[in-house]
Order: structure tokens, then C-alpha cells, then sequence
């Protein structure tokens, strides 16, 4: 029982992450219906920038909540300039273009951010210097330190956070006009690029925390980071139905959860045949076991294609 | 495997890169200059070297090339004869960039220079694309450092090495960790590449017949840094001791890992986890996690002294690492060409499978697959943020090496084994 409780711990924690990631994946679709691939390179971004913060830092004698707080605000930083960039350069003129261009671009413009922070940061991985000190807790025989327990709390309130944002304030209400219908929304008094670079501003925010998160709990980063951790969001948030905000919640906690209970008994439950490698298979059969009986995913709408 | 290796050159072998760039104007000048002003009646025999000699690399492929050059120098100053005729060597150095296609390049390059033999190469996917061309040219290739057990398992009779290769660390690694360590429980756990499950199976067979039991068997990828969920699993098993067959981004986080969730037992893995990047990743929990490397260290080496203050007097810098090898592959050639009075290597080659000499890094003799025989392998621990030389172990199954060689080296001094972080 304690090695299930176990399982489940672990699965929120790395969940969380998925989950702050798919957000900015579900943002995006939501609104220009376009994925956008580099933004799993924005998160790499951010925890480059702040193991770039935490390099000099560390030593220094600098208190280390200050030195969270300033690798944190230098990661938001960049990963929003670069976010409202990439969308500026990459995707605004592309807007009225048929849809595989952008998503072309999207591509592309993920190869570039990964070489570019290749050649800043070189291709080696990175490590985190010895910053904080995590103490262990223990709850009902399983084991997590209280940087787990922060990264998850943390996360869940950042995402209780946007939900609020979303759903009660004015922004949020001409955000999800937007996503309803650009032009009737441009018509009704609302500045349309305005509100796509918010959602970029707001996505590569929670890039830049969960590129921090990464950092912090697995101690290491590297170029090429953004690409695994960007196709695991993007799958929650095909999982929780992709251009729902709560769904993209949903899916990443939900996909590391299934991810950590499929590597942990899967070889049991299979007698062997297949080991804990096969973890990643068992989270695409759910996914598309999701899909089969719900197209649009586990909180998605069907929606009608736009004219 | 060794592409992905190299890419974990850390930023501070940026140092000594700069540093073999600077040591390469006070060597000598190109080799296909460096003919010597032949005595009349000397026969000239070129020795190849091939090795990374520019890139991140550089500084291990000079170590190499320097090795060589050493060898090739002390040669000519005794003066070798062979069959009658006095022999001046000659260095052939060229440049594979670790890149396998520049290999196959180089190696074309060598063969058409008609060299007798070939040092090299540094990376196992370097060795084992050349080693075809070597092969159609009949020229032996013997590597100082390539540790893939495909290199000499592809039926060529050119192909031999100098170094202890993976399937033989695997097992070794077991024997220590059962016979030695006393582990019982043993979780496995590899990063399914042809590297890590390699090391693992042949660990996880060993470590069997020796009667541990293997509580977990559990794989993870090369590119994973999450393993909470595996080790949650193993935790479950109380294993007390973890193996991890794979390369430091995953060791280093995996430490970290076990350490999180209240997992007392060690971690022990091969030469990929032996590097200065692992503490790095892993921090606090690198402390006395245990890895294996092939090779003696090289103050134990047999003429390890006197060839590391030799060679810091030409060079005028530490040893790198696989020097003495290049250095003894040299000696090997040379010995095979007096056995069979030729240096033509269609006459000297089935000479050199029969070799059986003392170099600098021990004995050296070669099964009939071409691998070093006996090949010792040392583990070490990490003590205080470093790398400490804990026991060398001495293969099985090879005439002569039913022992280990036990030297209990505690007393090594700190931080000297100093591994590059790439492939070998």
C-alpha cells in the first residue's frame, strides 16, 4: 500500500509539471487553433536561464530565496519576450495562412531556439550546484522531500491561479471570445493581437516556472530537455482535451500518474512480458483509448470547424 | 552511445582543450614532414595513428597520438632490426574528428599511405566503421581505448584491442559486487541503449551465477530523468544494492533520486558513470556510489611511473588517460614484425594474435577474437566529491588470470584518475 501511495506521489509531482506545460500547449490551441511546438523549447529556455542564475549564485553567499527569486524573474523574462517574439515573428504573419503553414513554422522555429541555446549554453548537460536542502517527510510509509510537496502545492496554485484569470476576470472573458470566434471578437470592441500576446505572455510564464521546477527537482538541464518534456505536454493536453485550460490540468496530472503506476506494475501485471520500459506505450494506449470514446478528449468540446 | 557522450564534454574540458591546442605547437611539427633525415640503409615503416584530433575530443586524441609518438621515438633511438634490416619508424597521425564518417575517411587515408598498423581510434564508433577498410587493406588495427565488444565481434582478423571491453566489465563489476561487497539483492536497472543493456544483461547473468538474486529487473532511456516511479518499485524489492547500466545524466539525477525516497542501498555502474560529471549531477548523493572502469589506474600501471614522468618531460603535461595504451600498441606491432622478420603486414599479421609481452599498462596477450586478455578493470568509489581508485579486478576465464589482483588502493591520491567524459 505504501509503495502504491508511493506511486501516486510520484506521479503528481512529475504531473504537475506536465500540467503547467500543457497549459501553455492548450492556451495556444484555444486560441489560434495552431500548436505550438517550441513551446517545449521555452520551458528549456527557462530552466537554462535559471540554472545560468543558480551557477554564479550558489556560492556566493547570496540568500537562497533571493536567488529563487531572481533566477525566476530572469527566466519569466526571457521566456516571455521570447514567447511574445516567437508569436510577433513566427506566427502573426502566418495568421490567415493555410493552417499547415504555421504549424510548419512552429516546427521550425523549435529547431532554432534548441540550436541557438546550444550554441549560448553548449550541447553538454548542465547541473544544478548544491542550493537547497530537502528535507525528507513521510506520509503513511511513502517518501517525498518538501521540495516535491512545494513544486506540487505550487503548481496547483499557479494553475488555480489562471483558472480564476480565465474564468472571472474581463481579460479572461475576452480570451475566451477570442477563442470562440477572433473576428465576431475583434468586432465587439476587443484588440484581438492583444490577446494572442497574452496568452503567449501567460503561457511562457508557466514555461518559465515549470523550466525552473525541472531545474530544481532534477537538478540538470541540457538543449535538448524541452523536446521530450514538450511531446509529454502536449499529449496531456490532447488527454484532457486540447484548448480546455482545466482539461490541460487534468491530463498532466492524470498522464504522470498513469505513467508512474504503468512503470511501477506494469511488469507485475504482465508477469514480465513487458517491463517498466513500456511505460510510455501504456500512457499512448490510454490516450488513445481517451480519444476512441471521447474525440475531443476527457473536458474538450466538440467543436464545430471554424469558417 | 559515444555521440551522445560527447556532447557531455563539460564546460571545463573547454580548459583542456585549450590546453592540448597550446601543447600542440611545442610537438613536433606534421607528421608527413617528420621523416627523419634516414640513415642510408634504414627501411622506413609508417605507424598509423588515428584519433580525435581537433573538437571537443582533442584533448584525449593527443593523449593518444602523443602515446604513440612516444613509442615510435623510444624506437628509434634503440634501434630496431628487423628481419636484418635496421627500421626507422615514421608517426602517420590523422584526424577522425570522433566523427564515424571521417573515420572511414582516415582510415582510406592510412591504408593508401601504406602503414604497417594502425593505432586507433579513440571512439568504439569510430573503431568499428575503419575497422572494415583496415581489414579489406590487411593492415592490424589495434584501438587503445574502444570498449563495444561489437568492434572485435565482426569476424576481422585485423581488428584487436588493448583495453578491457564492456563484456568483460560487466561481469567483473558483478563478481565485485557480489563476492565483494556481499550484495545478495541486486536491482537492475539499464537505459536501453546497446551500451547500458549490454553491461546490464552481462552484469545481471554474472551476478546470477554467482548466486545474488535479482530482485528488479527495470529499464529506463537515455533520455529520461525521471525514475521515481522504477525506484519506488525497487524500493519495494529492499534491494541493497542498485546497478545501474547506463551513462551519468540519468546516474546523476537517479542518485539524487534514491536518495529522496529513503533508498539506503548503493548504486554501482560502468565506465559511464565514472566521470567528474556524475558527482557534479548527483551532488550530495554521489557520496560512495561505486562505478568501473576499464584499465588500471595509472599509477598502478606496471611502467605507469616511469612512463608518466616520461612522458610529461616530452610533453610537458599530465597523461591524459589512454596514452600508455597507444603507447603499448606500438610496442605490439613492433614485437610481431621481429617475430615474423617483416614489417609487411600481410606477413606479420597472424604474428600479432600470438603477442606476449610486458608494456606499460601490463601484460599483454589477445584472445582469438583479438581482445586484451585479462584486461584489468578497477572500480572506484566517490569519496569527499571525488573519484577514489577502490580495487582492481583482474577478469576470469583466461589462462592466468584466475586471481584478482587486489591492491586495496584507499591511500590513491585524490582526483588523479581524472576521466574525460566521453565514450571510449
Amino acid at each position: 500500500m505504501d509503495i502504491f501511495l508511493q506511486q501516486i506521489i510520484n506521479g503528481l509531482v512529475l504531473g504537475s509539471i506536465y500540467a503547467l506545460v500543457a497549459l501553455g500547449y492548450t492556451m495556444v490551441y484555444g486560441i489560434l487553433g495552431l500548436i505550438n511546438f517550441a513551446h517545449g523549447d521555452v520551458v528549456m529556455v527557462g530552466a537554462l536561464v535559471a540554472l545560468s542564475i543558480f551557477q554564479p549564485l550558489s556560492a556566493s553567499g547570496v540568500p537562497v530565496p533571493l536567488v529563487l527569486l531572481l533566477a525566476l524573474g530572469a527566466s519569466m523574462t526571457i521566456c516571455i519576450a521570447l514567447g511574445v517574439s516567437i508569436e510577433r515573428v513566427a506566427y502573426r504573419p502566418l495568421r490567415r495562412a493555410p493552417r499547415l503553414a504555421p504549424l510548419i513554422t512552429a516546427i521550425g522555429v523549435s529547431i532554432l531556439i534548441q540550436y541557438t541555446a546550444a550554441m549560448i549554453w553548449g550541447k553538454q548537460y548542465i547541473s544544478l550546484p548544491p542550493l537547497l536542502k530537502t528535507t525528507q517527510l513521510e506520509l503513511g510509509g511513502a517518501h517525498f522531500t518538501d521540495l516535491q510537496a512545494v513544486i506540487f502545492l505550487l503548481a496547483c496554485a499557479v494553475m488555480g491561479g489562471l483558472y480564476w484569470f480565465v474564468t472571472r476576470t474581463r481579460m479572461g472573458a475576452a480570451m475566451r471570445a477570442t477563442e470562440q470566434n477572433p473576428d465576431v471578437a475583434g468586432l465587439m470592441g476587443i484588440n484581438i493581437n492583444f490577446i494572442i500576446a497574452l496568452t503567449f505572455v501567460v503561457g511562457s510564464g508557466l514555461a518559465a516556472v515549470a523550466g525552473l521546477m525541472v531545474v530544481l527537482y532534477y537538478g540538470i538541464g541540457h538543449y535538448y530537455m524541452g523536446f521530450i518534456l514538450g511531446l509529454k505536454a502536449f499529449t496531456a493536453a490532447v488527454l484532457g482535451g486540447i484548448g480546455n485550460v482545466t482539461g490541460a490540468m487534468l491530463g498532466g496530472l492524470l498522464l504522470g500518474v498513469i505513467e508512474s503506476l504503468a512503470s511501477g506494475y506494469i511488469g507485475d501485471l504482465t508477469g514480465g512480458v513487458f517491463g517498466s520500459n513500456y511505460r510510455d506505450v501504456f500512457a499512448f494506449l490510454v490516450l488513445v483509448l481517451v480519444l476512441i470514446f471521447r474525440p475531443s478528449g476527457l473536458m474538450g468540446q466538440p467543436s464545430a470547424e471554424r469558417a | 552511445m559515444s555521440i551522445l557522450r560527447r556532447s557531455f564534454a563539460a564546460l571545463g574540458l573547454a580548459f583542456l582543450m585549450i590546453a592540448a591546442g597550446c601543447g600542440k605547437k611545442e610537438e613536433a611539427p606534421p607528421p608527413k614532414v617528420e621523416a627523419p633525415q634516414a640513415v642510408p640503409s634504414a627501411t622506413v615503416v609508417k605507424i598509423g595513428v588515428a584519433s580525435p584530433l581537433t573538437g571537443p575530443q582533442a584533448h584525449i586524441g593527443n593523449d593518444i597520438k602523443n602515446g604513440v609518438q612516444l613509442a615510435v621515438e623510444d624506437l628509434n633511438a634503440q634501434g630496431v632490426v628487423i628481419g636484418g634490416n635496421k627500421v626507422e619508424f615514421v608517426l602517420v597521425a590523422e584526424d577522425d574528428e570522433a566523427n564515424p564518417t571521417k573515420a572511414t575517411t582516415v582510415a582510406q587515408k592510412l591504408a593508401d599511405a601504406k602503414v604497417a598498423g594502425v593505432v586507433g581510434h579513440f571512439n568504439s564508433g569510430a573503431s568499428i566503421p575503419a575497422s572494415k577498410i583496415y581489414s579489406d587493406a590487411g593492415i592490424p588495427q589495434i584501438s587503445p581505448s574502444s570498449t563495444n565488444p561489437k568492434y572485435t565481434l565482426q569476424g576481422f582478423k585485423t581488428t584487436f584491442r588493448v583495453v578491457a571491453h564492456d563484456d568483460q566489465q560487466g561481469p567483473t563489476l558483478a563478481r565485485f559486487a557480489v563476492e565483494k561487497l556481499g550484495a545478495k539483492k541486486i536491482a537492475v536497472i539499464d537505459d536501453s541503449t546497446a551500451y547500458g543493456q549490454g553491461l546490464a544483461d552481462a552484469f545481471e547473468k554474472t551476478a546470477k551465477s554467482l548466486g545474488a538474486n535479482i530482485v528488479a529487473r527495470e529499464h529506463t532511456t537515455d533520455k529520461d530523468t525521471d525514475f521515481t516511479a522504477i525506484l519506488t518499485k525497487i524500493k519495494g524489492a529492499k534491494p541493497d544494492l542498485v546497478m545501474f547500466g547506463g551513462i551519468d545524466p540519468q546516474a546523476g539525477p537517479m542518485a539524487k533520486q534514491m536518495a529522496s525516497l529513503g533508498i539506503s542501498a548503493k548504486l554501482i555502474g560502468g565506465d559511464g558513470i565514472q566521470t567528474p560529471n556524475f558527482v557534479k549531477l548527483a551532488g550530495e548523493a554521489a557520496e560512495g556510489q561505486m562505478a568501473s572502469m576499464p584499465g588500471l589506474p595509472k599509477e598502478k600501471m606496471p611502467g605507469g611511473q616511469k612512463f608518466v614522468e616520461k612522458y610529461k618531460a616530452k610533453f610537458g603535461k599530465e597523461v591524459e588517460l589512454f596514452a600508455p595504451m597507444g603507447y603499448d600498441a606500438v610496442f605490439v606491432f613492433v614485437d610481431s614484425m621481429k617475430r615474423a622478420g617483416s614489417a609487411d603486414p600481410a606477413k606479420y599479421l597472424p604474428e600479432v594474435g600470438k603477442t606476449k609481452i610486458d608494456g606499460v599498462i601490463g601484460p599483454i596477450e589477445f584472445d582469438e577474437k583479438g581482445d586484451l586478455k585479462n584486461g584489468p578493470i578497477t572500480v572506484y568509489v566517490v569519496k569527499g566529491g571525488n573519484w577514489e581508485a577502490l580495487e582492481t579486478v583482474i577478469p576470469l576465464g583466461a589462462p592466468g588470470g584466475g586471481g584478482r589482483a587486489r591492491d586495496g588502493a584507499r591511500e590513491e591520491a585524490r582526483g588523479v584518475h581524472r576521466r574525460p567524459s566521453q565514450v571510449a
